[in-house]
């Protein structure tokens, strides 16, 4: 087994494969509009905060996944009451649901009798090991993404971009926040398995900036962070399958010396 | 003749706490108001209520019977400094996004005629593919008039419409107003009453309160006398200051 193409020949790198490309869709249209609307770090919140349901789900016995989403949900739905209702900062509210969730999270792992072997995957993400249900739901969420996007993509754009103007014209503006930060945690949490909970904002964030080096109009700039996160995903999985070392940190950080490589190309020669 | 707004007695602000109280005004059908008044009296405040952005706490907002709000009639150019400049989007999709609720109607291409044709008329068709984030300042205002009258709204509301603008342009913005306002009612807010005197047909003052004048000649002194604390600015080949009368 020399080349990477044979690798196609095993069942698990297929799974990694797939979900490498699912997660580069997820990842690059909910990321692109995260990195627009500047929300980078609300996702941030929601994705540690998450960590406080894997934990429960580890220490009382269920899917960790579920654990997470439950989490997610919660701590975003928490963030916007914190900041509209209960007037508090929004950074700062973002910060408590942050530490809350990750602090549960160490609490409930500690309680945890005997060793909880799968916990690196989650904190450090292993493309190799997600199972085939997993892949089920990520492609679920791709799908679920690509309709909301494709059918209301004039109202998402005009919302993320001026939510006042947009409140003037009478879209429902808080319906679409609303659903747009659960695709948001759906996003993170499902792909966490790809990068983990520690790596998943760089998918949500470097991909858009390369891409944002090349085009200011919202729609390419989706396609293209789509495109720079499934070529940065899948060359990190070669690479860590050729050094052996992690392929979470090997696909961020493929992603990062592709920006870099291409800011600077960039910078010299306009 | 039954007033286009009709605002009686109407208290708004933020977060509980009132920042204009008990205002009453009558606004006309192609009435040309410049509202003017310091920063934080609340004539952001007053357009956004007008906009329904923000919801009265005493008193009400009454339309003239035939405006159909679901119709969304007013034509909303906000504040261009609360504009995120590096958001990616182009000028194209600002101006069309004037007409997020009338899309339905209209055939792609024909959408895209009106665009297009309004940003020909307006002398920026060149830039329509630039990142909003290119643009001078006097061309994003341009962008955000386009936005806000490209769905031939019956009500234009504009907020501070001549920040970031050079004294070519400021002119040039303006004879446009004046001709837009031969169709439209327009409510407009300046920090610069001095320019906008020559322009509009009436003046509000607002300072918590607010001073309506049926024309558009304001002195020093009745500013002083509602506590208004801006200065008259008149703009002659120079800026300058009107001063009051003085003894030596």
């Amino acid at each position: 087994m020399n080349s990477p193409v044979d690798l196609l020949q095993y069942d698990f790198f297929v799974k990694a494969f797939l979900s490498a490309v699912f997660a580069s869709i997820s990842c690059g249209i909910i990321g692109g509009y995260v990195v627009a609307k500047r929300i980078v770090f609300i996702s941030g919140g929601i994705t540690h905060a998450s960590f406080g349901g894997i934990g429960l789900a580890f220490f009382m016995g269920f899917n960790p996944l579920l654990g997470a989403v439950l989490f997610a949900i919660l701590s975003a739905l928490g963030i916007q009451f914190f900041t509209k209702v209960a007037e508090i900062r929004e950074d700062s509210s973002i910060a408590i649901w942050w530490s809350l969730g990750m602090a549960l999270g160490i609490i409930f792992v500690f309680l945890t009798p005997g060793y909880t072997p799968n916990l690196m995957s989650y904190l450090f993400g292993n493309i190799l090991t997600v199972t085939t249900s997993e892949l089920w739901w990520m492609f679920l969420l791709v799908a679920v993404i690509l309709v909301v996007f494709l059918v209301f993509f004039k109202p998402i754009l005009y919302i993320a971009f001026d939510e006042e103007f947009a409140k003037t014209a009478g879209l429902p503006v808080a319906l679409f926040n609303y659903v747009i930060i659960t695709l948001i945690a759906l996003t993170v949490v499902l792909n966490i398995r790809v990068v983990g909970i520690i790596l998943i904002l760089s998918l949500l964030t470097i991909p858009q900036a390369t891409a944002n080096l090349f085009t200011s109009d919202f729609k390419k700039l989706l396609v293209l962070s789509t495109l720079f996160a499934f070529a940065g995903s899948v060359s990190g999985l070669i690479i860590s399958w050729m050094l052996d070392i992690p392929s979470g940190a090997a696909i961020i950080f493929t992603l990062v010396i592709v920006f870099g490589v291409l800011k600077l190309v960039k910078h010299f020669v306009r | 003749m039954e007033p286009l707004i009709h605002i009686e007695n109407m208290t708004v602000g933020y977060d509980r706490k009132p920042v204009i109280t008990n205002v009453n005004l009558k606004i006309f059908e192609n009435d040309f108001i410049g509202v003017i008044g310091p920063n934080g009296g609340g004539k952001t405040s007053l357009l956004k209520a007008i906009l329904g952005l923000i919801h009265p706490f005493e008193g009400k907002i009454i339309f003239r019977s035939d405006i159909n709000l679901q119709k969304k009639p007013i034509g909303y150019l906000p504040q261009v400094k609360n504009i995120d400049r590096r958001f990616p989007i182009t000028v194209f999709d600002v101006v069309k996004s004037g007409l997020m609720m009338s899309n339905t109607i209209e055939t792609k291409e024909k959408t895209k005629q009106r665009v297009n044709d309004l940003l020909a008329e307006t002398g920026i068709v060149e830039i329509r593919n630039k990142a909003i984030g290119e643009l001078s300042g006097g061309q994003m205002q341009r962008v955000f008039l386009c936005r806000a009258i490209i769905s031939n709204p019956k009500i234009l509301i504009l907020d501070e419409p001549d920040t970031f603008v050079d004294n070519r342009f400021e002119g040039e913005l303006y004879q446009k107003l004046g001709k837009l306002n031969e169709n439209m009612t327009i409510i407009l807010v300046s920090h610069d009453v001095g320019t906008i005197a020559g322009y509009v047909k009436t003046i509000a003052c607002v300072n918590g309160r607010l001073h309506y004048h049926t024309d558009n000649k304001i002195t020093q002194e009745q500013l002083d006398e509602y506590n208004c604390p801006i200065q008259l600015i008149s703009h002659g080949k120079v800026p300058h200051r009107v001063l009051k009368n003085h003894i030596l």
